[in-house]
């Protein structure tokens, strides 16, 4: 419970006056601004794109899928209905019902231009936003809070990452911000009194302590006067907190625009299981983060677009440890107030033998960049200009897709 | 300078942290330096590590096991009821099986390899030699995100770098670039020369082939080998240049690799052991190559074995290492008369690496009294079990563990460009705030019975302040004191 004594530590602080090092970075008194948020969520492994949102009316689907194969909608632990062709995983309970609201967008059959089959690989491709793997340092979202509007910057740091290390996406020349739960006792109040009245001397470290107190002041809030708890329990995966804490960040108004963190366990490589099991478990846990963010941001969801990216999808056909092996064309989710959703965006290639890539996989036919690109031009205001050069170098041919948000 | 505060840069700009006790007996400081450099390399042995060729030995028998449908590999297929009459299918099953089943082979091997490492840094008497066997493993970085090289991470550091870490560059970079961690970890075994007899063989026997699994060149080591190991990516190549130089390596691979490609055809004489590098003839690009303005004519292994000594030999290797080193030791944007003098101890000496190191240890700048560096997470945690002389094995799990905690789990630095090495990638407000629950943690744990004045001295020498000695004795515990000694400027710094 190190949030609770710090927060109290920061109360004693503003009483001894040098509590001013920790308020100063929220002073942006009469700033025009922006309200826009993006929330960014890698799921790490491959999603099969094919379970979460199945394709149960083509015909293909369900003799490959064999035993994986999500039911169609109506039957026990069936897909929740989408349109003729596609449904959400019964796992995605909240999804749906944003999807209902016309809040959440599904993208299928889309990849980064990636086609080979690394983890490794394809999730730096995914992240450093060029073609190739390696061939940067930075993430596209680092260099698109490089570019964002001066009105929606509104503290010295855009974007926040919720994790121990930073994401490559989120790496880059521009300043982020960073929290992660800690699992270390607690100090004494006294004890960091100590430290930093010795830390007055030292420009630098000062600044970074009276900086990561007011971090984890945000993340008390985040948590709630009466529910302390949550600050440490860790629940549905691990994430529940993250998003809490994400939803913090977000929803001052001072706050940074743009968070990203990213989750793993998506390698369903054996015992996937259908309906229910080891992937629909996942999906749970991420359905209930994404209501939580929700709920959370209360009003400023209106003005968040979340999107759900991961490096690759998996084969059509289920292998031969009842899982799925790494694919290509995949499934991504855009949600959010923001959004225009409802429907489901597929140029849907199908799943006829002569349809697939390489013979095994989904072909994709949307590129992942003209998505973000259409999301960061559209809901952060990222010029076009900013989008070609240095956010997606050499993307060109993935013109943003517009009307993924509402205008 | 006096000697006692050069004594103290010493122990901790150069080295790991003084222990103590360290500090007092030292005479002379630049001499202490030297003297580690003379001793021979710094192996790292214990019976729990395991070689590559054990690694890749059981990770072969494992696959042999699912293979051959022993007692269990049998059980696991039936129960996933494939079809073992359709060849496709359980040839696909029996591959799906080791995948899965390495991980769990692989875990306490690295974990061993963490735990004997981590030892080694709280322990050695060698300290500015260990912080060298980190740098260069850092500089040639595999990271264990990779579950092909969890096992054999630890086996390139001790194998590769450990004995070539105070003889000639060009042999360290041979030697690494032929281990089965960085052949596997930049997937070089699967890169195949378009025209190879293997290529070709395949184009005529089935065309079909050639489009399922795809043989061609993979370009990941050749690339990095340039940007990261060795000219620098502002060195002056071009991908043509990679791609030549990729064609040139086509064929350097590792005994006993499951599935490789052309391993028929290219078996001359009796095998190596697993993992121990090979030469295929029938995966190399056959005829000369141009690599970086110059031509290579000759046939097999010594065309990529001339490249590699060329490349160790080029001024912008020389650069490039020297800026690092000096970056590593003296300051993040390091001052250009050291980087200087570091680059003509390189050239002059053919890359021999302790007369690059004898040249950092002899400049100045390196000796500045403004500490400019921000200690990494490791040397961080390192310095504090060597300060507080926490009791080994019993403790190094909890110094594992505590890197992971602050974000530089061992052998993981999630790129080939290895962990960045300037403060401002360590030093974030997350981070200093982790390093404080740490150090409070640590100290909890030794509890009150340390004297944090007496000890303050003897690991800070003339570098501990007035402020941070006055907050230590005006500390209200123990544990308090030693948390304030190691939070303070000077021992986050060196």
């Amino acid at each position: 419970m190190t949030s609770i004594n710090r927060r109290r530590f920061m109360q004693q602080c503003g009483l001894v006056g040098t509590g001013a090092l920790i308020t100063a970075r929220y002073a942006f008194a009469g700033l025009e601004r922006t309200d826009s948020r993006f929330v960014c969520i890698i799921l790490r492994g491959a999603l099969d794109g094919l379970a979460a949102v199945p394709p149960h009316g083509d015909p293909d689907y369900a003799r490959l899928r064999r035993e994986l194969a999500i039911l169609p909608p109506g039957q026990d632990d069936g897909a929740l209905p989408l349109d003729g062709t596609f449904g959400l995983h019964p796992a995605l309970k909240f999804m749906h019902e944003s999807y209902l609201a016309k809040e959440m967008l599904v993208l299928h059959a889309v990849a980064s231009p990636y086609r080979e089959r690394s983890h490794f690989d394809g999730q730096d491709v995914l992240e450093n936003g060029t073609t190739l793997a390696h061939s940067t340092q930075s993430g596209w979202l680092n260099r698109a809070l490089v570019a964002l509007p001066k009105s929606i910057v509104h503290g010295r740091e855009a974007g926040v990452a919720l994790g121990q290390n930073i994401p490559l996406v989120m790496r880059g020349p521009a300043a982020v911000a960073s929290w992660s739960p800690s699992a270390l006792p607690n100090l004494s109040d006294d004890t960091l009194q100590r430290i930093a009245d010795r830390y007055s001397t030292d420009p630098l470290l000062s600044r970074r302590l009276a900086d990561a107190l007011a971090t984890d002041a945000i993340a008390v809030e985040a948590a709630g006067d009466g529910d302390m708890g949550a600050m440490a329990t860790v629940r549905n995966g691990g994430y529940t907190e993250t998003v809490r804490t994400a939803a913090g960040f977000l929803k001052r108004d001072d706050g940074p625009a743009v968070a990203v963190f990213d989750t793993t366990g998506w390698d369903t490589h054996a015992n996937e299981g259908g309906g229910q099991g080891q992937l629909a478990g996942r999906l749970g846990a991420l359905d209930s983060a994404m209501r939580v963010l929700k709920e959370q941001l209360g009003a400023r969801w209106q003005r968040t677009a979340v999107l759900v990216i991961t490096e690759f999808g998996r084969t059509v056909a289920t292998n031969g440890t009842r899982g799925t092996d790494h694919g290509t064309g995949a499934a991504a989710f855009l949600a959010g107030g923001a959004v225009a959703g409802g429907r489901v965006h597929a140029d849907w290639p199908g799943l006829a033998a002569d349809s697939l890539y390489q013979g095994r996989d989904l072909r994709p036919t949307t590129d992942l960049r003209a998505v973000i690109k259409g999301v960061l031009a559209d809901h952060l205001g990222v010029a076009d200009k900013a989008l070609e050069s240095t956010v997606f170098p050499e993307s060109a041919a993935a013109k943003p897709l517009r009307g993924l948000i509402r205008g | 300078m006096t000697t006692k505060t050069a004594a103290a840069i010493a122990a901790n700009r150069f080295g790991l942290g003084a222990r103590p006790g360290e500090l007092s007996r030292m005479e002379s400081p630049g001499a202490w330096l030297k003297q580690q450099l003379q001793a021979g390399p710094p192996l790292l042995t214990s019976p729990e590590l395991k070689s590559t060729a054990e690694v890749m030995a059981g990770a072969a028998k494992l696959a042999e096991n699912v293979r051959d449908l022993g007692p269990n590999g049998k059980e696991d297929l039936k129960e996933r009821s494939v079809d073992m009459t359709e060849p496709a299918a359980a040839a696909q099953a029996r591959q799906q099986l080791i995948a899965n089943k390495l991980p769990a082979y692989y875990r306490p091997i690295y974990a061993a390899d963490s735990a004997a490492r981590i030892r080694s840094a709280i322990s050695t008497s060698r300290p500015f030699v260990e912080r060298l066997v980190y740098f260069w493993s850092n500089h040639f970085a595999v990271s264990v995100d990779k579950i092909a090289v969890l096992a054999l991470a630890g086996c390139m550091e001790r194998e590769a770098i450990r004995p070539n870490v105070l003889g000639k560059f060009s042999d360290l970079l041979l030697s690494v670039e032929k281990h089965a961690a960085m052949q596997l970890f930049l997937d070089n075994p699967q890169s195949i020369g378009p025209n190879s007899p293997l290529a070709q063989l395949a184009s005529r026997r089935q065309p079909a082939a050639t489009q399922r699994r795809q043989l061609g060149l993979n370009e990941n080591l050749a690339r990095e080998i340039l940007e990261l190991h060795t000219l620098g990516v502002d060195g002056g190549y071009t991908q043509t240049d990679v791609t030549s130089f990729a064609k040139v390596i086509t064929g350097w691979s590792l005994e006993g690799l499951p599935n490789q490609l052309g391993g028929q055809l290219a078996r001359n004489g009796t095998p190596g052991a697993p993992g121990a590098f090979v030469f295929r003839a029938a995966l190399h690009e056959p005829g000369p190559q141009t690599v970086v303005g110059r031509r290579y004519a000759q046939e097999g292994v010594q065309q990529g074995e001339a490249v590699l000594r060329d490349l160790a030999a080029a001024p912008q290797t020389a650069k490039h290492i020297a800026t690092k080193l000096a970056r590593h030791f003296i300051a993040d944007d390091p001052p250009t008369a050291a980087v200087s003098r570091l680059t003509d101890a390189y050239l002059k000496s053919g890359g021999d690496l302790p007369t690059v190191y004898a040249a950092l240890i002899d400049a100045p700048e390196a000796w500045a009294s403004d500490a400019a560096k921000f200690k990494t997470p490791h040397d961080y945690v390192v310095s504090i079990f060597r300060g507080l002389e926490l009791p080994l094995p019993a403790q190094s799990q909890q110094a594992v563990n505590s890197l992971t905690m602050l974000g530089q789990q061992q052998f993981r630095p999630g790129s080939p460009a290895g962990w960045p090495d300037r403060s401002a990638d360590w030093d974030g407000p997350a981070a200093v705030m982790k390093r404080i629950e740490m150090a409070n943690s640590l100290a909890q744990r030794v509890g009150n019975n340390r004297d944090a004045a007496a000890l303050a001295p003897q690991l800070l020498g003339e570098t501990l302040t007035e402020a941070t000695r006055t907050a230590i004795a005006r500390a209200e515990s123990g544990v308090q004191g030693l948390t304030l000694l190691l939070t303070a400027p000077e021992f986050m710094r060196r």
